[in-house]
């Protein structure tokens, strides 16, 4: 959508200053205007602050560009406590002479106006500073609290036109942060000033649940994504996930791993799912979707390879209890250090704020096998649109990573509607595993069938799942006169020595035709 | 810089009553004017109680941090206690005298 046109004859594609910030970056096509100032717009609370203290100090220390920080509200102090809550020390940085903070206090009260007067002094503080650290980016943090500090906003604005063209001459990199108005984009307008880049952030609250979002509203000769993207405000920093950025370019891994249920290994083609894939496993409750999880959890990690388990239902001790209770013993691998599970609410994140915590999870354990037990409970209201698009970025990552993603879904139990409710999950999903209630005669049987599998030939049939001491088993379908029997109803058939198993089944029909 | 005899006791050693700092940077007619209307000012209502300093911010740029200057010219009141500012070329007598709380003598 943003794809980069390939530079006209006519003139250069105009030159990027990259912020360092996920994400951004791929959505502006290489960052802010270079030499230029680009005013970041948001109602209080945002997180401009952050993002722009973030271009400042991945400037500093990514890219060898020091800058200044100017701020008329926050001191010194606070903006180094706040900003260290993101990993960065700003203290450090300034002793390193890459960051020079100034801190321009304008008190109301203390001031008396009288006659003609300029910004000079704004002037020759932001040249001084810019000159003690061989600045190459300038933020302005936020410049509009001049206008409740100063009565005379014709010199103000005067002063303000002069100040973003000085910064443009001396070809500064800036950041100019603005508090959004009612009518206009800022509450004074800065936008008529600052017209080159402009990027609006946003906090919206949702059934209690807040995320941000950014979007860049305008950049004048240059090609961007125009959509609202959510963003983080995370433990190492600001990141943007731009769902339409995602290119489908991950390799596939031919690697072929064993779900740990050798009768489900041989409904997927013998051999079980590809290494870096996404299982879907829906059923309604009690179907046992935990339980094929724990299973492939159990088995990878019986394979010394590393399991990240998102529990979303059950702590992590209630779990590893269940699990044991039929014959997967999960805590001999917490203990080894090889499997790693995190419970939590789900209501207690917003989706985005659980997306970046499982991003940073990953990234700190490098697992093999991330497990999440369920998606459902993420996507609490059913209008959620915000699932589909974190599962999309989630699974993406973790295919990029080579990381094999197994989701749980709780399902209602009415066949028809089953289907339906997973459409729009499905589609990002390898592998789909069904499991239903089969409801006959007075019991109650697991069934659980392959809805898809890509890549691979997969068996069709619908088995029947049940649990033992030691794990969970699949039985092959048993058929007697063309009926596929399950429960009692098959342990009847078999005792009598009816039918078969429908291996034998089909070779007996063969064998019948011929 | 001018500077006017003591008060009368030896309070702050010597320090007249009155401390005031004008910053300015570089000689524009702004400044001019706003050092002309200060001092006229002093000599008025506050002859031989204060002190004027001036800064000129093009020379000592760093300067222009402490005190908090944004816009030049700048009057700074340091003495007596708490620090007052008047920013502009101070042409407005009556609000200068207001803004450094002088009681005008008549």
């Amino acid at each position: 959508m943003y794809k980069k046109t390939p530079a006209k004859k006519r003139g250069e594609p105009i030159a990027k200053a990259a912020t360092g910030i996920d994400g951004l970056d791929q959505i502006t096509d290489g960052g802010l205007p270079r030499g230029r100032p680009t005013l970041v717009v948001g109602g209080p609370g945002c997180g401009k602050t952050m993002l722009a203290a973030e271009f400042i100090v991945q400037g500093a220390t990514r890219y060898g560009e020091n800058g200044v920080f100017m701020m008329f509200e926050e001191n010194a102090e606070e903006l180094a406590a706040n900003v260290r809550s993101l990993g960065f020390d700003l203290d450090a940085l300034t002793r390193q002479k890459k960051v020079a903070i100034d801190h321009v206090r304008v008190e109301r009260s203390e001031i008396e106006e009288t006659g003609l007067y300029d910004l000079d002094g704004l002037f020759i503080r932001l040249a001084y500073s810019i000159e003690s650290v061989q600045a190459k980016r300038v933020v302005l943090d936020t410049i509009e609290a001049l206008f409740s500090g100063l009565d005379n906003h014709a010199v103000l604005r005067a002063e303000l036109r002069r100040l973003f063209r000085w910064l443009k001459d001396r070809g500064m990199t800036a950041i100019i942060t603005g508090e959004r108005g009612a009518a206009t984009l800022t509450r004074y307008g800065l936008e008529e000033y600052v017209a080159d880049c402009v990027i609006d952030l946003d906090h919206r609250v949702t059934d209690q649940i807040s995320t941000r979002r950014l979007r860049v509203v305008k950049y004048r000769g240059s090609p961007h994504g125009t959509n609202e993207y959510p963003f983080l405000i995370g433990g190492d920093g600001i990141s943007v996930l731009p769902i339409t950025s995602l290119r489908l370019d991950h390799e596939a891994p031919a690697e072929r791993l064993p779900t740990g249920i050798a009768k489900l290994d041989e409904m997927l083609g013998g051999k079980g799912v590809y290494r870096g894939s996404s299982v879907l496993i829906s059923g309604a409750p009690g179907t046992g979707k935990s339980s094929i999880g724990a299973s492939m959890a159990d088995s990878a990690c019986a394979r010394g390879e590393r399991v990240l388990l998102f529990a979303y239902e059950e702590s992590a001790s209630q779990l590893v209890r269940n699990m044991k209770s039929i014959g997967i013993d999960l805590g001999r691998w917490t203990k080894k250090g090889l499997l790693q599970i995190h419970a939590s609410r789900p209501t207690l994140q917003g989706l985005e704020q659980h997306l970046v915590l499982m991003y940073d999870e990953v990234r700190d354990f490098a697992p093999d096998l991330v497990v999440v037990d369920p998606i459902s409970n993420l996507g609490v209201s059913h209008e959620d649109a915000g699932l589909r698009p974190t599962l999309m970025r989630l699974i993406d990552f973790l295919k990029q990573r080579h990381v094999t993603a197994v989701f749980t879904s709780l399902v209602g139990d009415s066949g028809a509607s089953l289907a339906e409710t997973q459409v729009g999950v499905s589609s990002l999903m390898d592998t789909w595993l069904l499991l239903s209630n089969l409801e006959s005669n007075g019991e109650r049987t697991r069934t659980l069938q392959v809805v898809k599998s890509r890549g691979m030939a997969h068996s069709n049939q619908v088995r029947e799942f049940v649990f033992g001491d030691d794990g969970v088993d699949l039985i092959d379908v048993y058929v007697d006169d063309d009926l596929v029997l399950t429960g009692r109803r098959r342990l009847g058939a078999q005792r009598l020595g009816r039918g078969a198993s429908v291996a034998m089944a089909g070779a007996a029909r063969r064998r019948a035709k011929r | 810089m001018k500077k006017a005899a003591p008060a009368a006791k030896a309070e702050r050693a010597a320090k007249p009553e009155w401390q005031l700092r004008l910053y300015v940077a570089g000689q524009t007619a702004k400044s001019a004017a706003a050092l002309a209307n200060l001092r006229r000012l002093c000599e008025t209502h506050l002859a031989g109680r204060y002190e004027i300093e001036l800064v000129d911010l093009l020379v000592n740029p760093k300067l222009a941090a402490g005190d908090q200057i944004l816009a030049v010219p700048t009057l700074v009141r340091k003495f007596p206690e708490p620090i007052r500012k008047i920013i502009g070329d101070l042409s407005n007598e009556e609000r200068v005298l207001v803004g450094l709380d002088v009681k005008p003598i008549p």
